[in-house]
């Protein structure tokens, strides 16, 4: 069970929380006028990083509030996290293939 | 023989009784370890059942000239075999229920068809229901699926209670058990002897199965594939198939393919041998549990899947614990019995849950990934026309739907109500 | 009585006697025994048969790692299977049964496997079975007796009586294990002030020192320090000690699961009636340091599994710890030194060592010397090749070894004896560390696995785990792994010394494990690499010759490691085998993955309390307990119970939902509608965030004024929809579907964070605040004005889709005018706990007017008479608001969540399946729902189907069957005439229509 730093609460565990996969994606401003490539982009296409990637969770059950952390996918360590809108902190980047 | 080669050892009873009496010293190497080549008509990228059994059906049937199957690791070792080996076809939408029915043909003389035993068991697969919405579903979905030829019917209460009487109805008045859909003709299989039996057979078609040697890259010209990069040399191929399951983004990433996959943990485990005392698969969306009996003894439990990206075969323990509990509800006594091993996979989700068979943007490099919880049961089916896919160049019938490009066009199959455990 | 027992020494309690059944034979143990160790006391070897081949098996272990002395305990249904008798405590008063054999385990019918035994190799399931004929049949048949024929023990037949728990723990400092190693790490962190626990799976501290009392520390006998330590322990505050506790799995981020057993070995008069049987403890932990020790690794000859074939461990363990001896002329073949302990210590028991057969050429170490000075006698270079008897050893051949290793060289002699010592030196319990993702170094002077680096921060091993095995080098270790898990976590107390002891390990040893023998392998007898998997070395080579290299697929092929024993001996033993085949170094033949739990946990601890009620809380309206007194039948909504009908005396569910259906369109009825989600939605940016979230526009909205709403996902599929009244200039109120609430507060949540944090919006889940009545049919303006006397409720004051606030049966409450039913509704919501008192008002008011509750059922009648959709039953995630013909609710003009899906080319397509009414041919029957309807019916399959109808009831105010279908191209196919093949033949031959049965101008609503 991860142990997961909500930077508004503190380290609380996993079951408290809900996930969003993939960080610092915005929704595009005009929709109408991209093309099905572009819009089916957004939809769908999620990075699915193995190693160190930026994600998002919310504390569901504790502040309700949306955050991002930097985890790598195979060890499953949590590198850092941290407030949506800001700049991620910088971390070693693990890479496998 | 099919094809035109004949087996150099073929199995049978006779086989094993000749062999008994030289202390069965004369058995053939069943599984063929292969250095790579430097160039290949086709190569596959993954050696698990998928990858292995696409290698068969291209040597076998499609006359692609020279194939070969790399695993970074040994062949079968990702979902193939850490899976709950149930196998069914009964899917509700056309496109699937015609896909894995396909499969589910092939699997009916699969072991025939490889001169060994996959030990495909028909015992019959059941999907509970536990409220009014999930009947209603049901009867949807059995009528679809018996008009599509899948053979599928429905079990009121006291039908469930008749095919598997260890099932508690009541359910202490929160799942209480409804009905069920039955299709008998479902069951399970050994899932190693899969890509066994797939490996050894290919390899008699001339497949070289190439063991412990990681991709590293894709080698691209004027938009077409030219090679493959491993940790053991380049390999020249004129097509590459790649069948990875959890790891296909990365390896599409390699050249340069996006695909809408996550790949999450799911986890699944086994007790300790018992007397047979559940002789179907039981299969519960609503509790997040699947549960059969091996024919070891051991009752093989499928769990859900963990909700974050997860790379590292193993998952968390609120899984578990809610799979069990479920288990335990239904099965009041199974409580006594014991947990003897659990592990997890990485299973390759798509936003519709269904898979994706496909032409990619890159010339010559073909993708079969997406399968999330269900690939084991699709193995035949999948290898068999991603094989057709790879060779003609052009989605096999099929596969047609299964194209990547439907999320872009909005042709997506929403599967989430078949799936056993919804994404 | 008990012939085997010593009468003196120890750790039995000899002032309890206990009484036991095995096999239907009474006997006699102590309290602080083992199964295992009573039925060696009374001199019983042969405790049940192999899986395979139903060769007789005895006990070979003292511990955990036992793979033969399996047995069935109890009766149905508190019976259980498989249980380890040499880690289950001795009850009183306990019934034992041998598994795998029939009808005795002294007289096998199943032992006629043996015959057949060549035929039966590795995997000669793999290669047989398959005919005659192609499909599945011949090979269901055969595999139904081999089911038959596999399993162990039974499970119970009836449900579980008993109950089971689970909880949370946190501490500083884990440690696991009570060993000399564990001890000493838990007196350091102890003494720091950290809070540690520490765990031990055994009901004892002192873990190998319970088998070695005379081992010294400190100048102190083993079990005297253990004591000492174990006082000082208990006297610090901040340290908790449990036994008969395992840890069994380590998870993510200093995660572990932990399982205690609470009262298996309690009678069950001793238990209280509180009392779990099991608990699963989910710990988290600062530090953790894993002291679990190590097992003895065997040797293996030929019928090596022969009962009275024990590792040598294990017969000292029985004898020190239990004062049993389990025979009375021993021969212990070793390779190591540290063997001999064990056979000085039986021989001073007067177990004659009738001889030491040792591989080594020139014996030597700490122990050997004693032994030389005892004058036992010693065969050097010479080896146990093979055992004699049938049912118990009766002796052993002992042959020399050749220098390779792979061959007799002569001196062949039989020795008679009833018990083999075997040992084959020691392999640490790396399993933790490994689970936790450790990486393993090999050692190559003592031939293991030891843990490398740790895969996660905060974690260590100390002691056998970690490969050291010299008393004084685990103890030191384990006090500095105490002192430097204290000092990570910023606890600098003073942490004593470190205690001293001698430093004997059981080295040197001869790297052999397989004695060759006077014939080739597999030719005469079989050499056992796991005993209760009944896999043997040939079935190793068998499965490297045909190609199944990987340790994978060797451990799958051949299923050796697989047992509830999990390979704890056979592992290291098998992987050596494979390395000599293959002429590769051990690391890089590699190991097989450790997989929890350590040892079988209970399904019942992992469910714990999670079962019956609390296995999914049922959520239930303030109105639940007048629908329960009323007898309601319910059906489950999400989480929610609803009632469903209100069946009177003699009434069918037809009759029931007829009559409700009538009262509302002819008089007044009321449903329960607490359970829809309600969203409190304030912020000057509100009706700009709706504008993003629903298709339609929200900026116009009149304060007072209700609107219906449909939201998307970002697929531009159909998630939710709702009515949302403006109940302020900066305030609405959101109405979610029932099953939908959560999943809807979520999305808003995520969008108004994620994507639009500059939105000044707040978002409150009022559901469970109010308690909601809607009150609906010709009369419900009268009935509502009954009660609330000060309300304007006519159409001009309160038109269709509105919102006001006032009293309502004397409790401030609000006012929805919405319609679900086409009649003149209003829905009235208090506050929670006023809720049930609303309704009685509106029962007792409502009287004479002919007030009728109803349920879901009739309330899903009523709405499909309108044509009104319920999300997740006209809709299923694929289904678009076009597919739906609701373009009339989707705005042109902005953007909101889906918009841009819903131009992709295969969203728009006239064949998409869209929303129609459906009229069967013979008004008095009833499609089924979910039925499939085809154009043309016929016997070919696949038959093109072109939708299923999602929607259908008889429906009172039409007087005939009703029923909504998505079709392809559907509202094109008005008039048509289509069909629906039933399961069971029957086929309904049935019309399109508009999907509007009743007061299409919606007058009647409006009224």
């Amino acid at each position: 069970m991860l142990l997961i730093p909500c930077p508004y609460c503190g380290p609380r565990p996993e079951i408290e929380f809900g996930y969003g996969s993939e960080a610092h994606l915005a929704r595009p401003g005009a929709p109408q006028e991209m093309s099905d490539e572009d819009w089916a982009a957004y939809v769908y296409w999620r990075k699915n990083t193995k190693g160190v990637f930026h994600e998002r969770w919310v504390h569901t059950h504790g502040c309700r509030r949306w955050f991002n952390v930097i985890r790598d996918t195979v060890t499953y360590e949590i590198l850092a996290a941290y407030e949506q809108g800001i700049e991620p902190p910088a971390v070693e980047i693990e890479t496998y293939v | 023989m099919q094809g035109g080669q004949s087996m150099k050892q073929r199995y049978s009873l006779a086989s094993l009784v000749k062999n008994a009496f030289s202390h069965h010293e004369g058995w053939a190497q069943a599984l063929p370890s292969a250095e790579p080549r430097e160039s290949y008509d086709v190569v596959i990228v993954g050696g698990g059942g998928h990858g292995l059994a696409t290698a068969y059906y291209l040597a076998k049937e499609l006359q692609v000239g020279s194939v070969a199957v790399v695993e970074r690791g040994w062949i079968g070792g990702g979902n193939t075999g850490r899976n709950t080996t149930i196998v069914r076809s009964n899917y509700l939408w056309d496109q699937s229920a015609a896909l894995y029915e396909h499969g589910l043909k092939l699997w009916e003389n699969l072991s025939h068809e490889l001169n060994y035993n996959v030990m495909f068991s028909q015992r019959g697969v059941m999907n509970l229901a536990h409220n009014q919405n999930d009947l209603r579903a049901l009867s949807r979905r059995i009528n679809a699926n018996r008009l599509n030829g899948v053979d599928s019917e429905f079990l009121d209460a006291q039908g469930v209670k008749d095919f598997c009487p260890v099932i508690d109805l009541r359910g202490n008045g929160r799942y209480p058990v409804l009905g069920a859909s039955l299709q008998r003709r479902g069951g399970t299989a050994r899932h190693d002897a899969v890509a066994w039996g797939y490996a050894r057979a290919a390899a008699e078609y001339g497949v070289d199965i190439v063991q412990t040697c990681p991709v590293e890259g894709f080698e691209i010209k004027d938009g077409r594939v030219t090679a493959v990069r491993t940790a053991r040399g380049r390999i020249a191929a004129k097509k590459v198939g790649i069948a990875a399951a959890g790891h296909s983004s990365v390896l599409a990433q390699m050249a340069g393919v996006q695909l809408p996959i996550q790949s999450l943990p799911l986890q699944a485990l086994v007790s300790e041998p018992v007397k047979p005392i559940i002789d179907c698969v039981v299969m519960s969306s609503a509790v997040h549990a699947y549960v059969s009996q091996s024919d070891k003894g051991e009752l093989v439990i499928g769990a859900g899947v963990d909700r974050y990206i997860g790379y590292g075969q193993r998952g968390s323990i609120p899984v578990t614990e809610e799979t069990l509990a479920a288990i335990c509800e239904l099965f009041p006594l199974f409580r006594r019995l014991r947990m003897l091993r659990m592990w997890g996979g990485i299973v390759d989700t798509c936003p519709d849950a269904s898979p994706i068979i496909s032409k990619t943007p890159v010339e010559g490099l073909f993708i079969n990934c997406g399968w999330g919880t269900g690939g084991f049961k699709a193995t035949p089916g999948s290898g068999h026309v991603f094989a057709h896919t790879i060779a003609r160049n052009e989605p096999h019938r099929l596969a047609e739907p299964f194209r990547l490009d439907r999320f872009v066009t909005g042709f997506t199959i929403d599967e989430h109500g078949a799936a056993a455990v919804a994404h | 009585m008990q012939p085997f027992r010593l009468t003196e020494g120890g750790l039995i309690d000899r002032s309890r006697p206990l009484h036991f059944q095995f096999d239907g034979r009474r006997y006699g143990g102590y309290a602080g025994d083992s199964i295992a160790s009573a039925l060696l006391a009374n001199g019983v070897h042969l405790v049940g048969r192999s899986f395979k081949y139903h060769r007789p098996r005895g006990i070979v272990s003292a511990g955990v790692e036992e793979p033969n002395a399996l047995f069935q305990v109890g009766y149905d249904p508190k019976t259980e299977p498989n249980v380890k008798g040499t880690i289950a405590e001795l009850v009183d008063g306990m019934v034992l049964q041998s598994q795998n054999a029939w009808p005795s385990v002294g007289f096998d019918l199943g032992s006629v496997n043996q015959c057949f035994s060549r035929f039966l190799p590795s995997g000669f399931y793999y290669k047989t079975f398959m005919g005659p004929g192609r499909g599945t049949k011949a090979w269901m048949l055969y595999e139904r007796m081999i089911r038959k024929a596999a399993g162990l023990g039974n499970a119970p037949t009836r449900p579980d009586p008993d109950s089971y728990d689970k909880t949370f723990a946190h501490t500083d400092i884990l440690v696991v294990g009570s060993g000399p190693a564990g001890l000493s790490a838990t007196l350091a962190a102890g003494r720091s002030g950290a809070r540690v626990l520490l765990v031990e799976m055994d009901n004892a501290l002192g873990g190998h020192l319970l088998s070695a009392p005379g081992s010294e520390i400190d100048g102190l006998s083993g079990l005297v320090w253990v004591e000492k330590a174990a006082a000082e322990l208990a006297a610090l505050p901040n340290v908790t000690v449990m036994t008969r506790t395992v840890c069994f799995a380590a998870y993510d981020h200093n995660f572990f699961a932990l399982w205690e057993n609470v009262s298996d070995h309690l009678t069950d008069a001793e238990r209280a009636q509180h009392q779990p049987r099991h608990r699963l403890i989910k710990l988290r932990t600062g530090q953790a340091i894993f002291a679990a020790g190590a097992i003895e690794r065997p040797l293996i000859f030929r019928d090596n599994d022969r009962p009275g074939s024990m590792l040598a461990g294990a017969a000292e363990t029985y004898l020190k710890r239990y004062a049993v001896r389990a025979g009375k002329r021993a021969v212990l073949v070793t390779n190591n030194d540290g063997a001999y302990r064990g056979a000085l210590a039986l021989n001073e028991a007067g177990i004659e060592i009738a001889a030491i057969a040792d591989l080594r050429e020139t014996p030597s170490g700490h122990w050997t010397a004693e032994a030389r000075e005892r004058r036992l006698p010693i065969l050097a270079g010479q080896g146990v090749f093979a055992t004699e008897g049938s049912k118990r050893v009766e002796g052993v051949r002992i042959g020399k070894i050749g220098a390779d290793g792979l061959s007799l060289a002569g001196g062949e002699e039989t020795h008679a004896c009833d018990l083999v010592l075997n040992a084959g030196g020691w392999t640490p319990s790396v399993h933790l560390h490994s689970q936790a993702k450790g990486k393993l170094v090999w050692e190559e002077e003592g031939q293991y696995f030891r843990p490398g680096v740790t895969g996660q921060k905060g974690q260590g091993s100390v002691g056998a785990c970690n490969g050291t095995f010299g008393l004084g080098a685990i103890l030191a270790e384990g006090h500095a792994g105490g002192a430097v898990a204290a000092e990570a976590l910023g606890r600098s107390g003073p942490v004593g010394a470190a205690p001293a002891a001698g430093d004997e390990s059981f080295l040197p040893l001869r790297r052999l494990w397989l004695i060759p023998a006077d014939k080739p392998l597999g030719h005469q007898g079989k050499h056992f690499v796991d005993q209760q998997n009944d896999v043997t070395v040939a079935d190793l080579k068998l499965a490297l010759r045909e190609g199944y290299r990987s340790i994978e697929h060797l451990k799958r092929y051949t299923t050796t490691g697989m047992a509830t024993d999990q390979g704890k001996t056979s592992n290291v033993n098998a992987l050596t085998l494979v390395a000599g085949t293959l002429a590769k170094p051990i690391p890089e033949v590699g190991t097989t993955t450790f997989r929890p739990p350590y040892t079988p946990i209970s399904f019942g601890a992992w469910m714990g309390r999670d079962v019956g009620d609390l296995l999914d809380p049922l959520r239930k309206t303030a109105m639940d307990p007048w629908h329960e007194a009323n007898g309601a039948e319910f059906e489950n909504v999400g989480q929610w119970r609803r009632p469903w009908y209100y069946p009177q005396a003699g009434e069918s569910m037809a009759d029931a939902v007829e009559r409700e259906c009538r009262a509302v369109r002819g008089a007044v009825g009321v449903l329960d509608a607490s359970t829809l989600g309600k969203i409190d939605i304030q912020g000057p940016d509100a009706a700009e965030f709706l504008d993003r979230i629903y298709t339609n526009a929200w900026k116009t909205l009149a304060v007072g004024r209700c609107r219906y709403g449909l939201m998307l996902s970002e697929d531009g599929m159909v998630m939710d929809d709702g009515v949302t009244a403006r109940l302020g200039e900066q305030h609405y109120l959101m109405h979610t579907t029932s099953g939908n609430a959560a999943q809807v507060l979520a999305h808003l949540e995520e969008y108004l964070q994620t994507e639009w944090p500059d939105l000044k919006v707040f978002l409150t889940s009022v559901t469970e605040q109010w308690a909601t009545a809607q009150i609906a049919g010709p009369y419900a303006r009268d009935l509502l004005a009954e009660i609330a006397p000060d309300l304007y409720l006519s159409t001009e004051a309160l038109p269709h889709m509105s919102v006001t606030a006032g009293k309502v049966a004397g409790r401030k409450a609000r006012i929805f005018r919405v319609s679900f039913t086409g009649e003149t509704s209003f829905e009235v919501s208090v506050p929670s706990s006023y809720g049930l008192g609303l309704w009685e008002a509106l029962m007792r008011a409502g009287a004479k007017y002919g007030i009728s509750p109803f349920g879901t059922e009739a309330m899903h009648v009523l709405r499909a008479e309108k044509g009104f959709i319920i999300v997740g039953q006209e809709t299923d995630g694929s289904v678009n608001p076009h597919d739906l013909g609701m373009d009339w609710i989707v705005s042109k003009t902005k953007d909101f969540v889906g918009r841009r899906s819903l131009s992709r080319t295969d969203m728009a397509k006239p064949d998409r399946k869209q929303l129609v009414g459906i009229l069967t041919k013979d008004p008095k029957n009833i499609l089924p729902e979910g039925a499939q309807l085809v154009q043309k019916d016929g016997p070919e399959r696949p038959l093109p189907m072109l939708g299923h109808v999602t929607s259908s009831y008889w429906s009172p105010a039409a007087e005939r069957s009703i029923a909504m279908a998505l079709i392809k191209g559907g509202r094109a196919r008005m008039g048509e005439r289509l069909y629906a093949p039933l399961e069971g033949g029957k086929t309904l031959e049935c019309e399109v229509v508009e999907p509007v049965f009743y007061d299409k101008e919606g007058s009647r609503l409006r009224g």
